[in-house]
């Protein structure tokens, strides 16, 4: 015992005597070169994300200025055909039906998506959600050209006993529409339940003592705390209808169409992106220039609703202690 | 105090209204709890309807005729000759080329007797697909398939197929619905989604990393975090028109192996597509990511730094190993949806026909997902079936793919 405590005085000795001949020991920062290395890898996997963006811009911007050399911004966004063979360059067909789909899939997707998610938050057994929860994800994860088939070989068959067989042509918005919307029901009632979740639950208490129904207290009390949310699921669910695009690729149409009808062919931004694409497609050409100018026009709109999105959760947001 | 209470009362319902009152309220309450209940259900309803319509068209009767009479290729009915006689049956029925071509592939010494009956059937008697039926009317409505075929194609052979077989799994590509298979789908997808993962996975995970432990919060930072948000959000479609001007065209020297002394012709390889789904799913692997290394407790963090380890010793032998799970669940979740992704393919331009194994990360490729589109898309009949059943095989890969995600999550979180 002694023994041990004059070595460990003894070592203290000699780094005092030694303090006064060599550098100090220091606390301060050192520079270590192995971690610096690594810290610059993992700024650049960071920063990669950056490029991506930067290179979307760069490169759907080149080639719609290409584009627009030949054809002027005007009639792109006035014209009311799309027809590259005799030079006619209007969106409006494309969006039109880009629109129209959407609006169709929005029409199940927003009723339906929040309805579960109120059932699923506010009613459902931990039972029960653990049954329903897992059969939502599966259909979100079900890839879309498989909702393509679903559209094409079960809706469309089904739409066509229901209105008519002379109504429906065979290739139709409103069959590609509704099964986006079933497509997008899970997204919409996952990020509505969660918004729905994150109300405390005194809220909900509170209504109950005031003698509210389990209806009046999910309408009037968590639905209005929970709004931003729901607005912000809503939003990115339109966004995400617009630029879906193998169910409208398989189930839509593959003529660019200026119609109101949705039981007739009509093809969408991302449809027409992909079929011109998928052919062969020369590089050179006006046509390859031009599916940059519909993506360009595709791209500001998703990121304009993703920012909408993200500005009225911060808007609405309530929040709670 | 009784008189606050008696004007509090006599604005509200007294009595049997309030009786009725109550009983209305409860009554709506019912009707929308059902209401919502249904809208739920409506997910279950759609998703059998799903397996039903693919399963539907997976079996089925069909009726073949050949273009041969199989009586005039030998006395004795086919099923009984032996290996020499069928042998003989090939070489007297080809054109001597295609069965050299045959013999070169691989010599009828070394095939076995069903195979080279399989070869009989296949390259001398040709079945023709008259007409096929779905799983529901061979079911139900046999009698009337029976009746037809005996009406309108007497000499066709009826059978009950199943269009998913092994062989689906194991053929190649070919025009003729009743000989097509995935073998090459399958493999491009799976090259794509090595290749991928091999990219994706140290850059998520480094970007993760770089955000949760380095990342100050600064202005800097904070843009890369909401452009990550930003990208996740960007559709697929336009992550394709992306790999097709920089890795198709622009980095065409790299990815079409000219560099690497590989030349495919071309940049639209496995490469090409796998750095695009690349792009693609990091978003989603780095916000999985942030979420998993966030739910590493300080307190882990703490310790290590209170031992003197350096801030890097502290990530990589504590963050790390504990947010494993939560990174691998991630990256299972974001693979699986590259794997399902069409659209960014056919812009960056997998091949839809195309019959030769792909051999390397420079091949030209199809997928499961191209192989489901282009068959989809045939009005004939017979390629629903094949598109049905190329549908179970992604299902299932998929499905797969989430039950593993679901067991390491629930194994790990017990441990913690």
């Amino acid at each position: 015992m002694d023994d041990k405590v004059s070595i460990g005085m003894d070592s203290r000795r000699i780094t005092t005597t030694q303090r006064e001949t060599t550098r100090p020991f220091s606390l301060k920062r050192q520079p270590r070169l192995g971690e610096s290395i690594i810290q610059g890898f993992l700024l650049f996997c960071g920063v990669l994300s950056m490029f991506t963006t930067i290179g979307i811009v760069v490169v759907l911007g080149s080639e719609s200025i290409a584009f627009f050399r030949q054809v002027s911004i005007v009639e792109f966004v006035t014209n009311t055909v799309w027809s590259p063979q005799i030079d006619e360059f209007g969106i409006l067909p494309l969006l039109l039906s880009t629109l129209l789909t959407s609006t169709i899939a929005m029409f199940i997707a927003l009723p339906t998506g929040l309805a579960a998610a109120i059932y699923l938050s506010e009613y459902a057994s931990s039972r029960a959600r653990s049954i329903l929860k897992p059969i939502l994800e599966v259909l979100a994860g079900v890839p879309t050209v498989v909702y393509g088939y679903f559209a094409l070989k079960f809706m469309t068959p089904v739409l066509k006993a229901v209105f008519g067989e002379a109504n429906v042509n065979i290739y139709n918005m409103a069959s590609a529409g509704l099964v986006m919307g079933i497509m997008i029901i899970p997204m919409v009632s996952s990020m509505s339940e969660d918004a729905l979740s994150a109300v405390p639950r005194a809220l909900r208490e509170g209504a109950y003592g005031l003698g509210a129904t389990r209806l009046e207290t999910a309408i009037k009390v968590v639905l209005p705390a929970g709004i931003s949310g729901i607005i912000a699921a809503f939003v990115v669910a339109i966004s995400r209808a617009v630029g879906e695009t193998m169910i409208v690729a398989v189930a839509a149409g593959a003529k660019p169409t200026f119609t109101f009808n949705p039981f007739e062919a009509a093809e969408t931004m991302t449809g027409h992106i992909a079929r011109i694409s998928g052919g062969d497609l020369s590089y050179a050409s006006i046509d390859y220039n031009s599916i940059f100018a519909i993506g360009l026009t595709l791209f500001l709109m998703t990121l304009g609703l993703n920012m909408v999105s993200r500005r009225l959760v911060r808007r609405f947001r309530e929040v709670y202690e | 105090m009784t008189t606050l209470n008696d004007e509090i009362k006599s604005g509200l319902p007294q009595g049997e209204a309030a009786r009725r009152n109550v009983a209305s309220r409860r009554r709506t309450g019912a009707i929308w709890r059902t209401i919502f209940l249904s809208a739920t259900i409506i997910g279950l309803i759609a998703l059998s309807l799903l397996i039903y319509n693919v399963v539907n068209e997976v079996f089925g009767y069909v009726a073949t005729e050949y273009a041969v009479d199989p009586a005039t290729l030998s006395d004795k009915p086919i099923d009984e000759l032996n290996k020499d006689e069928l042998v003989a049956v090939l070489q007297d029925n080809m054109r001597a080329n295609a069965f050299r071509t045959l013999e070169r592939d691989k010599p009828m010494a070394d095939r076995s007797e069903s195979e080279v009956y399989d070869l009989v059937i296949e390259r001398v008697l040709k079945p023709q697909t008259l007409e096929t039926w779905t799983l529901r009317d061979s079911w139900f409505n046999k009698a009337a398939i029976d009746a037809q075929v005996a009406s309108e194609f007497p000499e066709a052979k009826l059978e009950f197929r199943s269009w998913l077989t092994a062989g689906f799994l194991t053929t190649p590509m070919s025009s003729d619905p009743l000989r097509a298979g995935v073998r090459t789908a399958l493999l491009g997808s799976l090259w794509m989604i090595a290749i991928t993962i091999l990219f994706a996975f140290p850059i998520g995970v480094g970007a993760a990393i770089y955000l949760e432990e380095y990342a100050t919060d600064n202005r800097f930072n904070r843009i890369i975090q909401t452009n990550i948000n930003n990208l996740a959000g960007v559709p697929s479609i336009i992550y394709g028109m992306l790999g097709l001007v920089i890795f198709v065209r622009t980095l065409e020297p790299l990815t079409s192996g000219r560099i690497f002394g590989a030349d495919s012709g071309n940049g639209r390889t496995i490469v090409a597509a796998s750095l695009t789904m690349m792009l693609l799913i990091l978003p989603i692997m780095i916000i999985n990511g942030q979420e998993a290394i966030r739910a590493v407790p300080l307190s882990l963090r703490q310790a290590s730094y209170g031992l003197g380890a350096t801030k890097w010793q502290t990530i990589w032998h504590h963050v790390l190993p504990n947010a494993l799970p939560g990174i691998f669940t991630g990256t299972i979740l974001a693979v699986s949806r590259a794997i399902g992704e069409t659209a960014p393919l056919i812009v960056v331009g997998a091949s839809t026909f195309i019959v030769t194994d792909p051999d390397g990360p420079f091949a030209k490729f199809t997928a499961l997902p191209i192989q489901i589109y282009n068959w989809t898309s045939r009005p004939q009949p017979e390629f629903a079936h094949i598109a049905a059943s190329a549908i179970v095989v992604l299902l299932v890969m998929l499905l797969s793919l989430n039950a593993i995600a679901v067991l390491l999550r629930n194994r790990f979180s017990k441990r913690g």
